[in-house]
């Protein structure tokens, strides 16, 4: 038996041009839970895609427990006992967790024999590990937590001992997160070994021995995780010093320039997301909305810009009424100060096959100044693309490249530049750093101070808590479609935790 | 991570896969010609000299050129939207309302050149009418486009037959179609273009209505990447969602696509009606409006490649004629299948030969790669 779970020697990958992973070494010793963190796009997905044979290594070789494999597929991972929780889970919404977990490992053509099989192997693993859940459930009512709980106990089944979860907290609240965390904890003390991807570093603080940290394709480092800081990390992750808290000063409020009440809306289901929601924003301040993805953070967000209709409410922009149950258009509302950084830069906010230029005037297209008699003045609107590249730092610089090609924090710099460059009365972001790498993040977070500092009303909705406790003034939670309680930044996180799992304050849980 | 998409320069993109493809499409053609015994050699020179040998042979090729302009024409403005219009046929059959009926209104009292811009008004509403019904089915109903589009040929056919013979039939015929125009329903040939280049146009009908193809293309262009309303067609096109961001009205974009989109078909009617036959029969489009999803395809739906693939139909419809004439063992059928291999290796397995292309061009050279990188396509 061999000291390490896993050895990758001098793996190389490829794609087209980008070169994904260049000659990667990583030991993951047995029975220890493992870090990998780095920007987006630092490789560590691709590394893990190989090791569960998603894809092929151009060149280098995978050692498990010692021994070298070819891992062609995931079926071989399988058999090498590797087991992959993935960010967006595999699951079938309307099967059973029995029918989940057997998915793929049925046995024979009748289910009979594998259902008793697979419902006392269930019950032995909830034993073992304390990972209790209904076997009988229906998965598409089971909350994120109890999904995930179940993507484990899939690779379980198969009979994992190493288990790579990948960005597993992204969905989670902060107690959810814990109890994964718990999880994580006895699985190490049964001898598995977890592979832990991330890019919060806190996280990565909280549960792992060792850590390692990829950028631009590259090992880079790894270290104790005793022995290391956040500071490190991050300087590792991005190859330069980085500020990690935002400077600022306390907020000056003006007049109300956003008042939304008693906002109800219903997805084409006729399922209640946003339910009789009201807040007010007043210009000079930035009031941040934290929640669980999925509680109607977006569905709130969409109807204020215009997007999608509510089914009831009112909502005021600068003292004028919009007429959110109806005809409210987004070009309107642009006109009268409202600008939307939309939570999707990928699908609303940007087109990605559109050049840069054109993408900085999408929304804007219909304004007088972009038109020379029937046409588009490109002329003006590359040299108005110019000037927000310089003034945002956009790279490479070139009005002319197709939007797909840039980085996801220069194609979200190209949205904030374009929404912010207009001078609104009211903006409202959406997820402003998701996808986007450090480096960009300490820009991005500046600049929306500088639109509050600037006598801007600003409305934040983000699931990362750190950055709506770092930017905001006040804080709104919402759960399951409501507001469950105010706070102000300086509230603990277990106590904005607490609201977001739905404790509302009293302390009632609210279902 | 997502697996990035390697990015090919132009030439490649735009010249070196299609020309790929049509390579396979004629060397299937050519086994299929060997099969039934006869020398694809033969084949090929038939239909090289049946395109383009002869004056009148090139103006026969041209003339069927002008009409998969604007059937490709037609196919692209809907594409550019995300739209699928597979009823160019129909829109075309039924723009020949337009025609026929300023036609046989004015052709008497009036010269060609005002009766024209007339029928082209003609064509082109009828057309955009049969276009703009499916478009808003979808915009309001929901009702999918390429259904609907699909469904609107067969109406169109069953249309016109009607309108044919209770209509538009003088009195006392007995074959489905109008009156012979006068002159003044009669595009003029182009001689003069011909004859530039020492060229006898012979019988051939190749008339002005290429012009207007010309015109139209350039229209095209114009419409799709420099204003307002093909920005905002493009932007639907690629993403709804950044669409209803925009503030571009759905319903709005998408009718006043389908409309342009079968007025372009629409014209169709003008080269066969006004510029060859002179009168309208019946099923004068002959499948037309469905080589110009071909056209379409094959041309990436930008206009100047649309030209280009417009002439190669032009050039196997012409030149598969002569095949079909010069060697009897290979019948009008067999140029069908020709025709069908180039369609479904220029249309539908496009990206076939993509990877290989792909690897081949951003491994040799090494500004392939530059370009590749910084660039993109």
């Amino acid at each position: 038996m061999s000291e390490l779970a896993i050895e990758l020697k001098g793996i190389d990958k490829s794609f087209g041009v980008v070169h994904a992973n260049r000659t990667i070494d990583l030991k993951v010793r047995k029975g220890t839970i493992h870090g990998i963190v780095g920007e987006n796009g630092a490789g560590k997905s691709t590394l893990m895609s190989i090791l569960y044979g998603f894809y092929q290594a151009d060149r280098g070789d995978i050692l498990i427990d010692g021994r070298k494999r070819d891992i062609r597929d995931p079926n071989a991972a399988i058999a090498a006992g590797i087991g992959m929780v993935h960010q967006h889970f595999m699951l079938v919404e309307n099967f059973t967790v029995l029918e989940n977990i057997m998915l793929g490992a049925e046995e024979s053509q009748f289910l009979n024999a594998g259902i008793a099989k697979a419902r006392a192997e269930l019950r032995r693993l909830e034993r073992d590990y304390a990972l209790e859940v209904d076997p009988d459930a229906v998965i598409g009512e089971l909350p994120v937590g109890l999904q995930q709980r179940v993507e484990i106990l899939k690779a379980l089944y198969r009979g994992a001992d190493i288990l790579i979860l990948d960005e597993p907290t992204g969905v989670l609240t902060p107690a959810e997160a814990d109890h994964l965390f718990r999880i994580l904890e006895q699985l190490k003390t049964e001898g598995k070994t977890v592979v832990f991807i991330t890019h919060k570093l806190r996280e990565i603080m909280a549960i792992t021995d060792e850590v390692s940290v990829m950028r631009r394709g590259k090992m880079v480092a790894t270290r104790r995780t005793a022995e290391t800081s956040v500071e490190e990390l991050a300087e590792l992750m991005v190859g330069r010093r980085v500020l990690l808290r935002v400077d600022k000063k306390d907020a000056t409020p003006g007049d109300t320039k956003l008042s939304v009440r008693d906002l109800t809306v219903r997805d084409s289901r006729g399922v209640t997301m946003v339910d009789g929601v009201s807040f007010d924003i007043r210009a000079g301040e930035i009031v941040g909305i934290a929640g669980v993805a999925g509680n109607g953070q977006s569905e709130l967000l969409e109807t204020i810009a215009g997007m999608r209709r509510a089914a009831s409410g009112t909502v005021t922009l600068s003292g004028r009424t919009i007429d959110v149950c109806g005809a409210a258009d987004p070009s309107e509302l642009r006109r009268r100060g409202l600008a939307h950084v939309p939570e999707d830069r990928h699908h609303a906010g940007l087109v990605l096959q559109f050049t840069e230029s054109e993408n900085a005037i999408l929304g804007y297209h219909g304004d007088p100044k972009y038109r020379s008699g029937l046409l588009l003045d490109t002329q003006a609107i590359r040299a108005e693309a110019e000037a927000k590249i310089a003034a945002y730092d956009i790279r490479p610089p070139d009005p002319r490249l197709k939007t797909a090609n840039f980085s996801g924090g220069n194609q979200q710099k190209i949205v904030l530049a374009r929404e912010m460059e207009r001078d609104p009365q009211v903006l409202i972001i959406g997820q402003p750093t998701r996808g986007v790498d450090v480096g960009a993040i300490e820009f991005i977070h500046r600049r929306i101070i500088e639109m509050r500092d600037q006598g801007k009303a600003v409305l934040l909705v983000s699931v990362e808590l750190d950055e709506i406790r770092a930017l905001s003034d006040r804080i709104l939670v919402m759960f399951a479609g409501r507001i469950a309680g105010e706070r102000t930044p300086a509230a603990s996180e277990g106590e904005i935790g607490l609201l977001m799992a739905g404790v509302e304050d009293g302390g009632e849980a609210a279902q | 991570m997502s697996v990035p998409h390697a990015k090919l320069p132009g030439w490649a993109e735009y010249g070196l896969i299609p020309l790929v493809n049509l390579a396979v499409a004629f060397l299937i053609s050519g086994l299929v010609v060997l099969i039934v015994g006869e020398s694809p050699l033969d084949a090929a020179y038939h239909m090289v000299n049946g395109a383009f040998g002869r004056g009148e042979y090139i103006g026969f090729t041209l003339y069927y050129t002008t009409t998969f302009i604007f059937t490709g024409l037609a196919v692209a403005v809907a594409f550019h939207c995300g739209l699928f219009n597979i009823g160019g046929e129909g829109q075309a059959y039924v723009g020949g309302i337009g025609v026929a009926v300023a036609c046989l209104a004015l052709d008497r009292t009036m010269p060609w050149y005002l009766v024209f811009p007339i029928a082209t008004v003609g064509a082109a509403f009828f057309g955009a009418f049969w276009a703009f019904i499916p478009g808003w089915l979808q915009a309001r109903r929901g009702s999918h486009i390429v259904i609907t589009t699909i469904m609107f040929n067969f109406i169109a056919a069953s249309l016109m037959n009607y309108l044919l013979n209770r209509v538009f039939k003088p009195l006392g015929s007995m074959s489905l179609e109008t009156r012979t125009f006068e002159a003044g329903g009669q595009l003029p040939r182009l001689d003069w273009l011909m004859s530039i280049f020492g060229l006898d146009l012979g019988s051939a009908p190749f008339n002005v209505s290429f012009l207007l193809a010309l015109l139209a293309a350039f229209a095209v262009w114009l419409l799709i990447s420099r204003t307002r309303l093909g920005y905002e067609m493009r932007t639907m096109g690629f993403s709804p969602t950044a669409a209803r961001y925009a503030g571009i009205g759905e319903a709005r974009i998408i009718i006043v696509t389908m409309a342009i989109s079968g007025a372009l078909a629409g014209m169709t009617a003008l080269n066969s009606i006004m510029g060859e036959q002179h009168r309208m029969q019946l099923d004068f489009v002959q499948g037309a409006g469905f080589v110009g999803i071909a056209v379409a395809l094959m041309g990436r739906s930008h206009p100047a490649g649309i030209i280009p693939a417009a002439l190669l139909f032009g050039v196997l419809y012409q030149g598969g004629a002569e095949i079909a004439f010069e060697m009897p063992a290979i019948s009008r059928d067999m140029i069908v299948i020709i025709q069908g291999l180039v369609i479904l290796f220029a249309g539908a397995l496009e990206h076939m030969f993509r990877p290989a292309v792909t690897r081949l061009v951003l491994g040799l050279s090494p500004q392939g790669r530059d370009t590749a990188a910084t660039r993109g396509a």
